[in-house]
């Protein structure tokens, strides 16, 4: 298998201890579950979503295991500004803040709560399941560079994350690069239903959810490409990522590094084994590899 | 992974076991330890966890949206069931079951199903003492009453202060959050906290420890998948008893 040698990595004007980074919506509420998986090997974490009020989030189901990937609503459930106090535990470590707002307003005034604690901020305009927030507003490019504009006058690194329920990636993106985004991260979940036939409704309390793990990872391999092609800042691979092997794939694909969620379900000791594949003394310089799939 | 939608199950019967409690058995078996949990979803309602009662039951208190609807549900009505999860108790030899209102749902099963049992069951007065009559056919039990209207007059902490609990060599507690607070000190100071186990209750969405939203101070441990089940000198220096966060994730003191 192809390995990488270690080597200092900064992705998107963040400084990451390796290429593998928790992603935003999984075991982000708490300081103390962000700092246990920094402790068992990710390079970086995203918390989870925080926007302008808190929310309990969507009524259950929230979230379904299927064969092949998980499906979940959980509706943006966060704390709000009293985050703030869990952050304050968090201070030197690698921590991306995840936000989301309905309009650039919204955006730079949750952006602002955390200025002196977050290292990074990602913006969440790809939820597929939140009225008003996400996916709503992250399928429009003008209002994508507009939030974009917003929260890097905060002056810190900006990352944008993409959703995969457009017909082209590509012009959101462009929209994120225009409006000073630092990295695109591709890409939320999958827009997505199941139907319990037996009760004959929809699984989940919200209906509609998004669609995570192994089954997106194809969707999100043909995004990262298309995005490295057609923009010039570095991009996050996000979506089915459960392997070293899959690392690379997305990385051959143009993602400098990649974010890990829904695999951790399987094994939640999932980043220290990845490294551990990962890297070795004999292997490739990561700029080797990003985007060698493109010659 | 295998296909994790719900489990359709129909309501079998629903045994009133207090004035605020009750059992409601299923249609359907679920291969479980004592201690574990499903996710139960109450269609057009929402989704909760809820201990295991028997295999094939819960035991629900009234005190939200989706409890009273369940507890107001009919037999023949269709619930879905997800799991079992979380780790359930560890039983060896002679064990002390130590249960605080509804948190007696999860300890029945272990005066049912292991042989060297005794019970204390704490109720605030004597008509919301849980499976009393059960129990008493199965093993030893001792009441506390927070009215004094059956057995000891108090809580079931001050009950434990009489025991010779260095006789058991599994001791397990669920209850309130003050309660199994109290069972904890008393615990460690009559020096048993290494052989306790507690079920701990927090506020859950995924079940699978994906979600955060029941995540564990100090270390982050999840309830829904490195519990429910916690040994006694974990909690020691936990947040048990003091804070637990929200849907929001905000902290509650």
């Amino acid at each position: 298998m192809i390995t990488l040698k270690k080597s200092p990595v900064r992705i998107g004007e963040v400084s990451v201890r390796n290429h593998l980074i928790l992603a935003a919506g999984v075991l982000g509420t708490c300081a103390s579950s962000l700092l246990r998986m920094l402790q068992s090997g990710a390079g970086a974490v995203v918390t989870k979503s925080i926007g302008p009020e808190p929310r309990p989030g969507h009524a259950g189901p929230c979230l379904v295991v299927l064969e092949d990937g998980i499906l979940n609503a959980m509706g943006l459930p966060n704390p709000s500004a009293r985050f703030s106090d869990e952050l304050e535990k968090l201070s030197n470590e690698p921590v991306i803040v995840s936000i989301f707002g309905g309009n650039p307003d919204q955006f730079a005034e949750v952006a602002g709560w955390f200025a002196n604690q977050a290292q990074a901020y990602e913006l969440n305009v790809s939820c597929p399941h939140a009225s008003g927030y996400g996916a709503q507003i992250g399928t429009n490019p003008d209002i994508v560079k507009a939030c974009t504009e917003a929260v890097k006058s905060q002056g810190k690194p900006v990352w944008v994350k993409l959703t995969p329920n457009v017909t082209d990636i590509t012009a959101i993106g462009q929209a994120a690069e225009d409006g000073g985004a630092d990295a695109l991260v591709a890409i939320n979940t999958v827009k997505a239903m199941r139907i319990s036939t037996p009760l004959k409704r929809p699984v989940l309390g919200n209906k509609f959810g998004g669609l995570s793990g192994k089954a997106i990872f194809p969707v999100a391999v043909r995004c990262v490409y298309e995005l490295y092609d057609a923009c010039s800042i570095p991009i996050v691979g996000c979506g089915g990522v459960s392997s070293a092997e899959d690392v690379i794939e997305m990385m051959m694909a143009g993602a400098q590094g990649v974010e890990i969620g829904s695999a951790l379900y399987s094994n939640p000791d999932l980043f220290q084994n990845i490294c551990r594949d990962l890297y070795s003394e004999e292997g490739y310089h990561w700029k080797e590899i990003v985007g060698c799939a493109h010659a | 992974m295998p296909d994790g939608l719900p489990t359709v199950v129909t309501i079998r019967c629903v045994v009133e076991e207090s004035p605020t409690v009750s059992t409601i058995f299923f249609d359907t078996v679920f291969s479980s330890k004592p201690g574990q949990f499903v996710m139960v979803w109450v269609p057009g309602i929402d989704e909760i966890p809820m201990a295991l009662s028997y295999p094939d039951a819960i035991t629900v208190q009234r005190v939200g949206d989706a409890t009273t609807h369940l507890a107001s549900m009919k037999p023949g009505d269709k619930l879905g069931i997800r799991g079992p999860f979380g780790n359930g108790f560890s039983i060896s030899g002679k064990t002390l079951a130590i249960a605080g209102g509804v948190g007696a749902a999860p300890l029945l099963r272990v005066a049912l199903e292991f042989p060297d049992v005794d019970f204390l069951i704490g109720a605030r007065n004597e008509d919301e003492l849980l499976f009393f009559r059960i129990l008493r056919e199965r093993c030893s039990v001792r009441v506390a009453t927070d009215d004094g209207s059956a057995g000891f007059h108090g809580f079931v902490a001050g009950l434990l202060k009489e025991m010779p609990v260095e006789k058991y060599d599994t001791i397990v507690v669920c209850g309130p959050e003050q309660m199994m607070r109290s069972v904890l000190k008393e615990l460690e100071f009559q020096n048993s906290v290494h052989n306790a186990q507690f079920s701990l209750h927090r506020y859950m969405k995924c079940g699978i420890g994906l979600c955060g939203s029941c995540c564990f101070d100090p270390d982050g441990a999840c309830v829904c998948r490195d519990g429910p089940v916690f040994s006694g000198e974990y909690l020691l220096q936990s947040e048990l008893g003091k804070y637990h966060r929200n849907a929001s994730g905000i902290k509650e003191f």
